[in-house]
């Protein structure tokens, strides 16, 4: 049996990678690194799960990641197809740029 | 036979149902079928009833109640509807007069944005006056009287497009509203007294109060300024002249068959109240020959060959009170009937010619029609030789002679209002020859391409034949049957009297016009032509006043109240227009930040 990682380094990287995520996605302009972002902060939930599943001996955990990976999957599925439109319609990827609203 | 009467008002607000649910989906074709079809079903009803009602007796009177519209305590006015010999004539008035008019706007409003707008409002404007002619309580009678109300404010609006048809509009439903006002304050003084406003409950009630007496003039007052108001008789006619606005169909539709005859109906309907307190009914007989005399010179000054027609509506309304006035209610009733009959022949001939000089109304730049219009210029002669009373084969002439002598005759009537009436009916001539002659002799002036077609001709032709033989029509009333002493004398008056105005309006106006030169003639004539300054007067004594008062209220307390609420609603508006930017990464924040409030909460708790 492999030395365990203790659950604090795990959920520790986690949260890690989820600010970073965080981050990318309030910081970043073009669409494209949003998405990108938000895959981050995905993996960071999945990391998670996993490791509080290997913590408690269940396999739910890793169970769960299968879902989020199903989900991830289907979301930039359509969330690129969303940015080809976007393209295609203001000719742009920059989030500012394409918002047509005067508020 | 007698219960078909519920048909007749019925027939035609079905058919305004119809059209004003699917008016807008279906072809103008047929919308004139389903508006002609319910109006002309709606008359033959009116035709079946009227026959077998004037067979079977003319003393009786038949009443049909469909059900009880509502109650409360004792008061339960039912809808239900009356015939009695004063109903049955205006009842076949208004639906023989109005199924031709719709007939003739089928063919006239044809090309017109607002088809079907039209007709739905048409056959609302003919079911409201059938309601208000048959209805047997005053309060059904109201609501007729309303809907009559309402619809010529939509139909002399019609072309609301235009500011000065919509002003129009407003101000006849504002001028006639002072008169309904008073009219409803009546009803409550009637049913406050007495209990009821079925007729004949009221009638039977009425006819044990002593004459004179305050409660009655009061009543009577009131319900004569309805009347007045309705009917555009001074000091309320200045409605009238503005209602040119609309469709000529509409002018002829207000002023032969429904509108202002309600007044007119109305005395004749309550005159057992008018009987109880004669210093009214005199003031009626003095209201109607003042008016008859305004409304005379001023149709004699007119351009607008619409404008003369609806001053000579005025004047013609004028006698009909007049003839109320001195107790002649048969008398009334006839000239109404042949008014109709002759008045809608004029305007929907003046409609034709409108459209024949491309829109042109003023008369001093028609000219020399006669030639090319020819089946309209004896349409037309017909119409104002029925108008001007030409001695005995018009209609005209047996309704003005009957209401002359009637004045002639009442203890109430006197030389003063028989000179009167005889003086207009000199301006009566004067005026409707002027127009003919000024219209269809002398030199051409301008270029007429169109034809009446078919539709139009028949119906041009119907009126044209009914404003001739009308006048053989005996009414189901007990007419004068009794020998009138100096029936002979009187129209000989008044028939050498029409034929003089005919010949003056031929020497002044035929052959080359004639002009004022004076200096007081030219006031005198401006001052018929503005209407005798009523217009101005109320200008300056209500409108200016008012507006003034309105603007200077305009910031009072309330209104700052109003005012706070409006700048809340702002503020609010703005911080929320202020979240929802469309910035993507402000909304991934906003979710972030909630996201970390509801953790700490739930952790920190």
């Amino acid at each position: 049996m492999m030395a365990s990682i203790p659950l604090e380094y795990g959920l520790g990287l986690a949260a890690v990678l989820f600010s970073l995520g965080l981050i990318g996605v309030l910081v970043r302009r073009n669409i494209v690194f949003i998405l990108l972002s938000i895959e981050v902060m995905l993996n960071a939930c999945g990391l998670a799960f996993v490791a509080a599943g290997s913590h408690l001996k269940q396999p739910d955990g890793q169970v769960m990641y299968f879902f989020i990976l199903t989900m991830a999957a289907a979301e930039v599925a359509v969330g690129l197809a969303l940015v080809m439109q976007m393209y295609h319609k203001f000719n742009t990827l920059d989030t500012n740029s394409a918002n047509r609203m005067r508020g | 036979m007698l219960q078909l009467l519920w048909l007749n008002p019925v027939l035609p607000l079905f058919g305004f149902a119809a059209l004003v649910l699917f008016g807008r989906r279906i072809s103008n074709t047929a919308v004139a079928w389903i508006s002609a079809g319910t109006v002309a079903l709606s008359a033959v009803a009116a035709a079946a009833v009227g026959i077998k009602f004037i067979i079977t007796g003319r003393e009786s009177w038949y009443s049909q109640t469909l059900w009880t519209w509502f109650k409360i305590g004792d008061f339960s006015p039912g809808i239900s509807f009356y015939l009695d010999a004063l109903s049955v004539v205006m009842m076949l008035v208004v639906s023989f007069v109005g199924l031709l008019i719709i007939i003739y706007s089928t063919a006239f409003m044809a090309g017109d944005g607002g088809y079907s707008r039209f007709f739905a409002y048409m056959n609302l404007f003919i079911a409201s006056m059938l309601i208000l002619v048959l209805a047997d309580n005053l309060l059904f009678l109201y609501l007729g009287w309303e809907g009559v109300g309402l619809c010529s404010y939509l139909l002399i609006g019609f072309w609301y497009k235009d500011y000065t048809n919509a002003r129009a509009a407003i101000k006849a439903f504002l001028v006639t509203r002072i008169g309904d006002t008073a009219m409803a304050v009546g009803l409550f003084l009637l049913f406050a007294s007495f209990g009821t406003l079925n007729i004949n409950s009221l009638a039977q009630q009425i006819s044990n109060q002593p004459s004179g007496s305050f409660l009655m003039n009061l009543a009577a007052i009131l319900l004569l300024a309805g009347a007045i108001g309705k009917s555009a008789q001074v000091p309320l006619q200045v409605w009238l002249p503005d209602a040119m606005a609309g469709p000529t169909p509409v002018s002829a539709l207000i002023h032969a068959a429904t509108m202002v005859t309600a007044g007119v109906y109305l005395i004749a309907r309550t005159n057992f109240i008018f009987i109880h307190a004669p210093d009214v009914l005199k003031a009626v007989a003095i209201i109607g020959a003042v008016t008859l005399l305004l409304g005379g010179f001023s149709a004699l000054v007119q351009r607008d060959i619409k404008r003369v027609l609806a001053y000579s509506t005025i004047s013609q309304i004028g006698y009909m009170f007049l003839a109320l006035g001195v107790g002649a209610w048969p008398a009334a009733i006839f000239h109404f009937m042949v008014h109709a009959f002759f008045k809608s022949e004029l305007f929907l001939c003046a409609g034709v010619v409108i459209t024949a000089v491309k829109g042109e109304h003023d008369i001093f730049k028609m000219g020399g029609l006669h030639r090319k219009l020819p089946m309209l210029f004896w349409a037309f002669l017909i119409g104002c030789a029925s108008l001007s009373a030409l001695p005995l084969v018009t209609a005209g002439f047996y309704s003005k002679d009957l209401i002359l002598l009637e004045v002639w005759e009442s203890q109430s009537g006197g030389i003063f209002l028989w000179s009167a009436g005889l003086i207009g009916a000199l301006l009566t001539s004067l005026y409707s020859f002027r127009m003919f002659f000024i219209v269809f002799l002398g030199r051409s002036n301008s270029h007429v391409e169109y034809r009446p077609n078919f539709r139009i001709s028949i119906v041009l032709t119907i009126l044209a034949f009914l404003s001739i033989a009308g006048g053989f029509i005996k009414l189901p009333f007990e007419m004068a049957t009794t020998t009138h002493t100096g029936s002979e004398f009187n129209g000989a008056a008044a028939g050498i009297t029409s034929l003089a105005g005919i010949v003056i309006a031929y020497l002044l106006f035929a052959k080359k016009r004639f002009k004022l030169t004076s200096k007081y003639s030219i006031a005198i004539h401006d001052l018929c032509y503005a209407d005798w300054g009523f217009d101005r007067i109320y200008q300056n004594a209500f409108v200016r006043p008012y507006i003034w008062l309105a603007n200077a209220d305009k910031d009072d307390f309330i209104d700052t109240i109003y005012d706070w609420l409006e700048a809340a609603g702002k503020a609010c508006s703005r911080a929320l227009s202020f979240s929802v930017n469309g910035n993507l990464r402000w909304y991934a924040a906003g979710v972030t930040i909630g996201s970390i409030i509801l953790i700490a909460v739930v952790i920190l708790l």
